[in-house]
């Protein structure tokens, strides 16, 4: 079934069934790795990506119901363009393994475009979902608190 | 002369290197120079560690990245005495090859207990670490990666600094030692510039003279919070994971095996499976099948479609059957009684106060790393190319060669990022399973992807185990404690997966983190016991001490509330004239988090230690009610790494330890039924998220002079710490984990 899907501004033409999750189209089809696969059922978070500036769990949504453009962590921002938020989790060394940041940053992003000035307990609440094995939570934290400084700074 | 006989030569340079190094070679096995492993397409290897070449200086790291930050720290190492920028070098994990052994892992088989060595590097270099190159064990565990690499990564980069020097020295007229080198360049009296790049391939025909390694004090790299080699790459989404691989017309593939473990498949339907759009292969394995297809989703899917009837599985049946055998194991012969101070049955049988016993257990635990196991493979009838986040790349090498049916030597093995390892990717299987797929569909790259339930299902468990504790108190001290574990045998299940043999006699893995605490009580004595059972269990971050650690520091600290003491005043008591940098940690961490050894109404304190992989981790955990739901709060960690390289990366180390310790001993609970993994993903396997994850702070000491392991060390004392201050908290004692079981948890 042809679908037109835009991802990090890029429109792309597939001939793909309407069922198929979005995370393996992106990982599978189009090359994007940077969203991860980490459980398949919505419950850890890792194959986070934004679709209409949304965070969504990209391994639970089906094609067929991506209703807008959508973002992944190649399109946040890359080598020599860094969002905010990378550049925080930098300046915090805040990965370990790196398998669930993408995930944990585009949860992240999302939270900052909502509430530019979230507390602990805001920040907490908006990231339990995503899970990180190695426990990297508290440089997370710290990284977003920053980063929310930064940009309502900038 | 040619860049094999260049390479020749490069190969005796290194046993020279080697041997300054005090990896002593005495006997004729280990006295055989090291190969380098390494052929540059382009460039020129000085040595195993270093390649330089038009791009620039790339170090080669043979250790697992795996989230504990070796790349960067063993980089480091080589980057500190070689003067090149640290910003300007490249980190590989090179290929599998013998001249990476991992010589610091080798003493885990030696029953003695570490605080008590003199100096912990002569283990490392001594007979023990010899044989880790006889085994071929390039292998990422046990938190010795630091320890190996301490001499050997530094050495490696003086020795390549001063043959640059010397091709500099040759070319311009001048003595070597009228030469500096800064930054990736030689610098001549004259102040002449010439960059290691333009004096790589005549400096590769020069000998390497013995370094002098430099002195800490002139360190400008070690001992600083570096930033990550690895970390720009993983906020970018750049970082590649063996899942993450893509090749030209490389296919997706799932499998789907018999999670009756042990058993086989009695029949196989695939017509569902093969009926599937995108469907091009239904493979079948020993214990399942393998589908090939257009999609990892599509793979996925057609696996789960296909009628499968499974053969039962060869082990008892369920959770209380293996418990069974784990508790009958007491009633075997004695595998090893690695402690026996004083007399500890005539203490007890003498006591003059009640005898205080106990019974500990502990459930099997997942590893349940981020990314699921996987690997991604290309046959091409006469070779194997093989991309596998591994900790261990010739077992892995070989594996993958026996499954594809070739000889180790034509096989090459790409070791990606790990998506977290924890131990599980020291297993070989899913290495193999990929090699076996990719022979199927030879001549097409195949990426062999597990679910998350394949992957929670077919683990190489931390085992279950018991305890049986006795002891007795009397004016203020521990009298006696006499410890009893009963357990699967990892080491013994380990060795002979992978070398083909049982090591006998004492198995010091199993009662490490029980025998080997430095205490002092008069009448010690520590026993373990092992259990018969082939239900595949692994190394488990801290191994044997993830339960060993609950056991002791659970039951030191029932033994100083039966002495009316507090119980992290009665610890420092026993420890203090038995290792006084152990009794530092217990101090600092006291002041740290201000213990008085009173806490209010709705708050509750606990200590543990632990000293092992050459660290001893003094712990606090505070925990408070919520409603009737308890919130474990704040941590405070105090470590005596003895050398820190890189303060970052360890207090990184020791919030993850202890993080993983919590995560297991608040949730963590693998069961069975029928043989088969309960547990099938996050949703019944839950792990600590943020808002449950304590406020943590770490203070790291250096009382001694050789760097300590970090990737386990602040694991053991994290179950202990939090089950002390919930008897703190609430005055029951929970001699049993997961704590989900008892309580509930805000």
């Amino acid at each position: 079934m042809p679908f037109r899907l835009t991802v990090n501004g890029t429109t792309e033409e597939l001939d793909l069934p309407a069922e198929i999750p979005l995370l393996w189209v992106l990982r599978d089809v189009l090359g994007l790795t940077g969203a991860k696969y980490g459980c398949g059922i919505a419950a850890c978070g890792s194959c986070t990506v934004h679709v209409n500036g949304r965070a969504v769990r990209a391994c639970g949504m089906p094609l067929g119901e991506v209703d807008g453009p959508v973002t992944t962590i190649e399109g946040l921002g890359g080598p020599g363009r860094l969002a905010p938020l990378q550049e925080a989790w930098i300046a915090h060394q805040a990965a370990q393994c790196g398998y669930c940041q993408p995930g944990q940053i585009m949860q992240a992003a999302a939270l900052l475009a909502d509430n530019p000035d979230p507390s602990d307990a805001d920040i907490d609440a908006a990231m339990d979902g995503v899970l990180c094995r190695c426990g990297a939570y508290s440089r997370i934290r710290a990284a977003i608190r920053d980063a929310a400084g930064a940009m309502r700074g900038g | 002369m040619s860049r094999w006989g260049r390479i020749t030569r490069r190969t005796l340079v290194l046993g020279s290197v080697a041997v300054a190094g005090g990896v002593a070679f005495g006997i004729w096995q280990t006295r055989r120079p090291v190969e380098n492993p390494l052929v540059p397409e382009q460039g020129v290897t000085l040595n195993p560690y270093v390649i330089i070449d038009r791009q620039g200086t790339t170090i080669i790291v043979p250790r697992a990245e795996m989230g504990q930050g070796v790349h960067t720290t063993l980089a480091a190492l080589v980057a500190e005495e070689l003067d090149i920028a640290f910003d300007s070098i490249r980190v590989i994990h090179g290929p599998a090859a013998d001249a990476y052994y991992n010589a610091a892992l080798l003493r885990a088989g030696v029953p003695f207990a570490e605080y008590a060595q003199s100096g912990w590097q002569q283990t490392v270099s001594g007979a023990v670490g010899r044989a880790g190159r006889v085994l071929a064990l390039q292998i990422t565990a046990g938190s010795t990666s630091v320890i190996d690499a301490y001499e050997r990564m530094r050495l490696a980069g003086a020795g390549a600094r001063e043959t640059l020097k010397m091709a500099a020295a040759d070319r311009l007229g001048v003595p070597r030692a009228a030469l500096e080198t800064e930054d990736g360049a030689v610098i001549a009296p004259d102040g002449t510039r010439l960059s290691y790049r333009e004096l790589a391939q005549e400096a590769a025909d020069f000998p390497v003279p013995e370094p002098n390694l430099r002195d800490p004090s002139e360190w400008r790299y070690l001992g600083r919070s570096l930033p990550r080699t690895d970390m720009r790459d993983k906020v970018t989404g750049a970082a590649v994971f063996a899942c993450d691989v893509r090749l030209p017309g490389m296919r997706f593939a799932a499998v789907r095996r018999n999670p009756h473990l042990g058993g086989g498949m009695h029949s196989l339907d695939a017509a569902p499976a093969e009926e599937m759009p995108g469907v091009e292969r239904v493979i079948e394995l020993e214990d399942g099948i393998a589908v090939v297809a257009d999609t990892t989703w599509t793979a996925m899917r057609a696996a789960g479609a296909a009628r499968i009837a499974w053969g039962p599985s060869s082990h008892p049946p369920d959770t209380a059957a293996l418990f069974d055998v784990i508790e009958e194991a007491f009633d075997t012969p004695y595998n090893a009684r690695l402690r026996d101070d004083g007399d500890a049955p005539a203490a007890l049988a003498a006591a003059e106060g009640p005898v205080i016993e106990a019974e500990y257990q502990v459930p099997f635990l997942a590893h349940a790393t981020m990314e699921p196991m996987n690997a991604t493979a290309h046959h091409t009838g006469d070779a194997l190319e093989i991309w596998t986040g591994n900790q261990a790349p010739i077992l892995h090498r070989d594996a993958a060669a026996a499954a594809a049916g070739l000889d180790a030597d034509a096989v090459t093995i790409h070791t990606t990022f790990m998506g977290g390892g924890f131990g599980r990717r020291i297993e070989t299987d899913f290495t193999a399973i990929a090699a076996q797929v990719a022979r199927a569909v030879e001549g097409t790259p195949v990426q062999v992807a597990w679910s998350r339930e394949e992957d929670m299902r077919h683990g190489y468990f931390r085992p279950g185990a018991r305890a049986r504790m006795r002891g007795a108190v009397a004016q203020g001290r521990a009298q006696v404690l006499e410890a009893q574990v009963a357990a699967p045998s990892v080491t013994r299940q380990a060795g002979q997966r992978f070398l083909g043999l049982s090591a006998p006699g004492p198995d010091r893995g199993h009662l490490e983190g029980l025998f080997d605490q430095p205490y002092a009580i008069a009448n010690y004595a520590v026993t373990g016991f092992l259990a018969e059972l082939a239900l595949p269990v692994g190394f488990w971050r801290s191994v044997g001490a993830s339960f060993n650690g609950f056991f002791h520091e659970s039951f030191i600290d029932e033994l100083a509330h039966a002495a009316g003491r507090d119980p992290l005043a009665f610890r420092l008591d026993h420890i203090r004239d038995e290792h006084a940098a152990s009794a530092r940690t217990l101090e600092v961490v006291r002041d740290m988090a201000g213990w008085t050894g009173q806490t209010p109404e709705g708050m509750g304190r606990g200590v543990a230690f632990s000293f092992g992989f050459g660290t001893p981790v003094a712990e606090i955990v505070e925990v408070g009610l919520e409603g009737d739901a308890v919130r474990i709060r704040n941590a405070w960690i105090a470590c005596d790494v003895g050398r820190a390289l890189d303060p970052g990366i360890i207090r990184a180390q020791m919030e993850s330890g202890l993080i993983f310790g919590l995560s297991a001993a608040v949730h963590g609970e693998i069961t069975f039924a029928e043989g088969a993994v309960k547990q099938r993903n996050f949703t019944d396997y839950e792990i600590l998220r943020m808002s449950r994850t304590p406020r943590i702070e770490v203070e790291i000491l250096e009382q001694r002079a050789h760097p300590g392991g970090v990737g386990e060390a602040a694991t053991p004392a994290a179950a202990p710490a939090l089950v002390n201050a919930l008897f703190d908290l609430t005055g029951e004692r929970y001699r049993t984990l997961p704590l989900s079981r008892h309580l509930r948890f805000a």
